[in-house]
């Protein structure tokens, strides 16, 4: 089995379908149904294995059917990711299967869009519905005017039929409303990104640095498994966040940074380590280009200077800054993964891209590694149509390091129909109306729509805007796309169903597949089940699909992810090096180093709005989940005590906020706290439904999305700054 | 004769209640009631704050007033390992434990008897771990036996510094918390 270097296919995600030569011959065959186990209640214990998806981290699982019933699911230990223990939300999967909300025949609408009135169809009828609206729609406006928003290795192949159908306009909320921002910031200064599963060194830094990241809280399974073990392994922790996070528990340096003022600490960090000659001079020399240029660009960011912006005691940044400098090269700065905060977001992942540039951590044990995929080749499709036109998203390259497809871009061309229209929407696994800022946006480019589609398994608050809602398959009851990961030693893994669905749910190749021929299309399908996609795809690659069915996994050779294993240290940058002086970010009017600028703050009486992640939850999706709702059924609004105290609140109280723009919440619980600044307030992410559908998770807690009607724009990539909205408390019922 | 006791490292446990989950699944508790649940404990003012986050359960106490109390003889100390069960066919569902248990370890369940953690004694029994431990992504819990003094549990408890839940009730649990 052979291994190709990531630089070779800088791509994030899992197997990507890439357009080849047409198979000769394919025979267009009707599939009858999607997979049906027909599984007997077979008496006692099975085990199958499969993988995750309650998040995107793709977690290997096995999943114990008793007596033929679901009845828990474990990590798969053959899997790289999980080591055979999965994260609460991959043990809770199985409430995902019991979710009594769960969608569970086609839709169709029967009023306006948004009032949630559905008429149940057959398949046959809602996607020969779609088809009709597509085939107008290519028609009148070419076929760029649909757009696809699709999240996760299982929209990998309605992402097929979208482009065989004539559109690139292809988005994902992962970039310009996650990690886009650090993406960005990395390639522009190592000239490569940090992936997904991230490239991190964890387990073997004896330094970490979390700069509102909240790992534990955050529960990325590998990240945190590495954490913790790191943290057994008495390494330092050093934690900036407005919130005393969990990370920041586990602590030596815990700095509570005003919110908005990370570039001034990093800068500070940087300038210290810096003026005391205590970076990786060998690395610096070897590979940097433009150092000089940089430290003169610092030279005035003294911790001093940065005491007045962030907050931080001065002694503190110092003594932090040395402490990640005495673990060098094993120090790593953790470029986080939710960085759209403030809309300089880039250039605060350069800032952090540049400290690890100091620790000369890249390529080495503790920074960043290179990691590994096995060489499977796509299946070989018929190409897919050209397209005079540029994708939709970024007319002119306004956002010029824009690496991806950019959602809000997307959504900006169906509102305007410039550069072009945009008149369909097909969503896959992605509730646009938490993900995105400024939900009467996406309501108000819907409106524009003259088809919208919306793929999920649960009624989400973007499935209510829907003309058809086709429900998908659990992933315990479908096969999706093969992972071949990107990961410390490389593998492929396998989802497949261990139980069937209990309604009408397909899965997405099924419905693919389907639409695909309802579309003329079907020539792009050329195999009659997945399996027999997985079998070219394997047998080409070398590895049997009875192994990969039987363990879940196959594991590749392992290959060299470090410089001194071998990896070459190249660096795909214009100048071949490590650039702590950006010339491309100059000659675009950007600042080569970054420089920080004080964000705005909020009206008087005001309280800026934070947002994070629960362990037990995935972004809005998981509230429904009959054991996950059980571990925590809504979210809190996290105030400090002394705050709560002069606003006359109290612990467990309910309250409802209201933003900057007049927008008020739903009911929230007060958490009064000593963990949190009194400038900012926080509540974890994707609470506060108002789909019908979700009855078990209707109105319980706020929705931070509701508030985020304000959002700066990252002019270097198009991400949406979203903690630039403030609240105040409304206590009257 | 063994001594079953659980260790867990508050210094890596990250709260993320996968030992909750995975106790629901692998006992199959009611809705809404569970055997085992985080507890966060934190003091000071920001930016010195100290916090402590445990993993908490039945401490299978080696003096377990649920026992004593118990006036079916339902509550009873296993033969294995000292773990404290409840005879689910004998307990008449009086309470009296409950009112006992200074850990509020315990809950009736809907059928009608008094629940909590086993130590998951069925898997034990089998030479696996209990749920909790097995999952636990931060690798901060171990299980093992402390009258061998080879065992994981024994070695942490002699190189690390450890506390108990309420020592001064004199009910000499068997769950330590390492710091």
């Amino acid at each position: 089995m052979n291994s190709i270097s990531r630089r070779k296919f800088l791509k994030i995600g899992g197997a990507t379908i890439i357009t080849a030569t047409a198979l000769s011959g394919a025979a267009k065959t009707v599939v009858k149904g999607a997979e049906k186990l027909n599984k007997q209640k077979i008496k006692g214990i099975q085990k199958i294995p499969t993988f995750c998806d309650i998040c995107f981290w793709k977690c290997g699982a096995i999943a114990y059917l008793k007596d033929g019933e679901l009845w828990k699911i474990e990590g798969n230990p053959l899997d790289p990711l999980s080591k055979g223990r999965l994260c609460p939300r991959g043990t809770g999967g199985i409430g995902a299967y019991n979710d009594p909300d769960r969608l569970k025949s086609p839709l169709i609408r029967k009023s306006i869009r948004g009032e949630e009135k559905w008429v149940e169809v057959t398949w046959d009828e809602a996607l020969a519905y779609i088809a009709d609206k597509m085939q107008k729609i290519k028609k009148d406006y070419g076929p760029e005017a649909m757009a696809l928003f699709s999240h996760g290795i299982g929209g990998n192949f309605i992402k097929h039929t979208i482009k065989a159908y004539g559109s690139q306009n292809i988005s994902a909320p992962s970039f310009a409303q996650c990690r886009g921002p650090r993406d960005v910031g990395f390639k522009l200064t190592f000239g490569e990104d940090i992936g997904s599963p991230e490239k991190t060194d964890i387990k073997n830094a004896k330094c970490i640095v979390l700069i509102g990241s909240h790992l534990g809280e955050n529960m990325h399974n590998s990240q945190v498994q590495e954490f913790t073990e790191a943290v057994g392994n008495g390494a330092s922790i050093i934690v900036a966040d407005p919130r005393f996070s969990v990370a920041a528990g586990k602590a030596k340096y815990y700095l509570p940074v005003k919110p908005g003022s990370d570039i001034a600490l990093l800068l500070a960090w940087m300038n210290v380590i810096v003026m005391e000659g205590l970076y990786d001079k060998e690395f610096v020399a070897k590979y940097g280009f433009g150092f000089e240029q940089f430290a003169a660009e610092i030279t005035a960011c003294t911790p001093e200077w940065a005491y007045a912006e962030t907050g931080v005691d001065v002694k503190v940044i110092r003594e932090s800054a040395r402490e990640m400098a005495r673990y060098k090269p094993a120090t790593l700065i953790h470029p986080g993964r939710h960085t759209t905060w403030y809309g300089d977001d880039a250039q605060r992942s350069r800032a952090i891209a540049l400290l690890n540039a100091l620790m000369g951590n890249w390529g080495r044990p503790g920074g960043f590694f290179y990691p590994q995929s096995m060489d499977v080749p796509s299946y070989p499709y018929p190409e897919y149509p050209h397209s005079e036109k540029e994708k939709v998203d970024n007319p002119g390259k306004k956002y010029p390091f824009a690496l991806e497809t950019l959602t809000t871009g997307i959504r900006e061309a169906t509102i305007t129909g410039k550069p072009y229209p945009i008149k369909g929407w097909m969503v896959y696994a992605t509730n646009l109306l938490h993900a995105l800022p400024n939900e009467m946006e996406t309501i108000e480019a819907i409106k524009n729509l003259d088809l919208m589609v919306v793929i999920d398994v649960i009624p989400s608050e973007i499935a209510g805007w829907a003309d058809v809602v086709l429900p998908e398959s659990i992933y315990l009851e479908r096969h999706d796309d093969l992972n071949v990961e990107w990961w410390r030693e490389p593998f492929i893994a396998l989802r497949q169903p261990v139980i069937d669905s209990p309604n009408e749910q397909k899965p997405n190749w099924w419905i693919a597949k389907k639409l695909a021929e309802k579309l003329g299309l079907g020539s792009y399908f050329p195999w009659n089940n997945i399996e027999e996609y997985f079998t070219y795809r394997l047998s080409k690659a070398g590895c049997s699909y009875d192994e990969l069915k039987k363990n879940g996994i196959i594991p590749g050779a392992k290959q060299p992810i470090y410089f001194d294993e071998g990896v070459p240290a190249e660096f795909p940058t214009p100048s071949g090096k490590v650039e702590f002086y950006s010339l491309q970010l100059q000659q675009l009017g950007f600042d080569p180093v970054p420089k920080y600028k004080r964000p705005p703050e909020g009206p008087a009486g005001y309280f800026r709005l934070l947002f994070g992640r629960a362990p037990v939850h995935s972004f809005s999706r998981t509230h429904s989940n009959t054991l996950l709702k059980q571990m925590m059924d809504e979210n809190e609004v996290w105030i400090n005590a002394d705050i709560a105290r002069k606003y006359g609140l109290t612990d467990g109280q309910s309250v409802k906020l209201k933003n900057q723009d007049g927008i008020v919440s739903n009911k929230i619980k007060v958490k009064t706290t000593e963990r949190i600044r009194t400038d900012c307030v926080y509540m974890v992410h994707g609470f506060g439904h108002n789909s019908k559908g979700l009855k078990s998770a209707f109105l319980k807690g706020a929705s931070d999305a509701q508030l985020i009607t304000k959002y700066t724009m990252d002019p270097i990539m198009g991400g949406t700054g979203m903690n630039v909205n403030f609240v105040t408390f409304l206590t009257e019922a | 004769m063994a001594r079953f006791a659980m260790v867990i490292d508050t210094k890596k446990c990250v709260g993320c209640m996968d030992c909750v989950v995975a106790c629901k699944t692998e006992n199959q508790t009611p809705e809404g009631l569970n055997r085992d649940w985080i507890a966060y404990e934190s003091i000071g003012k920001l930016p010195d704050i100290q916090m402590e986050i445990r993993s908490e359960r039945c401490n299978h106490c080696d003096n377990p007033p649920c026992v004593d109390c118990c006036p079916c003889g339902a509550s009873h100390v296993h033969e294995l390992g000292g773990v404290v069960l409840v005879y689910q066919n004998k307990c008449s569902g009086c309470k009296a434990c409950i009112a006992a248990c200074p850990y509020n370890a315990r809950f009736i369940n809907p059928e009608g008897y008094a629940d909590k953690c086993t130590f998951c004694i069925h898997r034990v029994e089998t030479g696996l771990l209990p749920a909790c431990v097995s999952v636990c992504p931060a690798h901060c819990m171990y299980f093992g036996d402390l009258e061998n003094p080879e065992s994981e549990v024994s070695r942490l408890l002699l190189s690390r510094k450890y506390h108990s839940l309420l020592p001064e009730a004199g009910t000499k649990p068997q769950i330590f918390y390492l710091v």
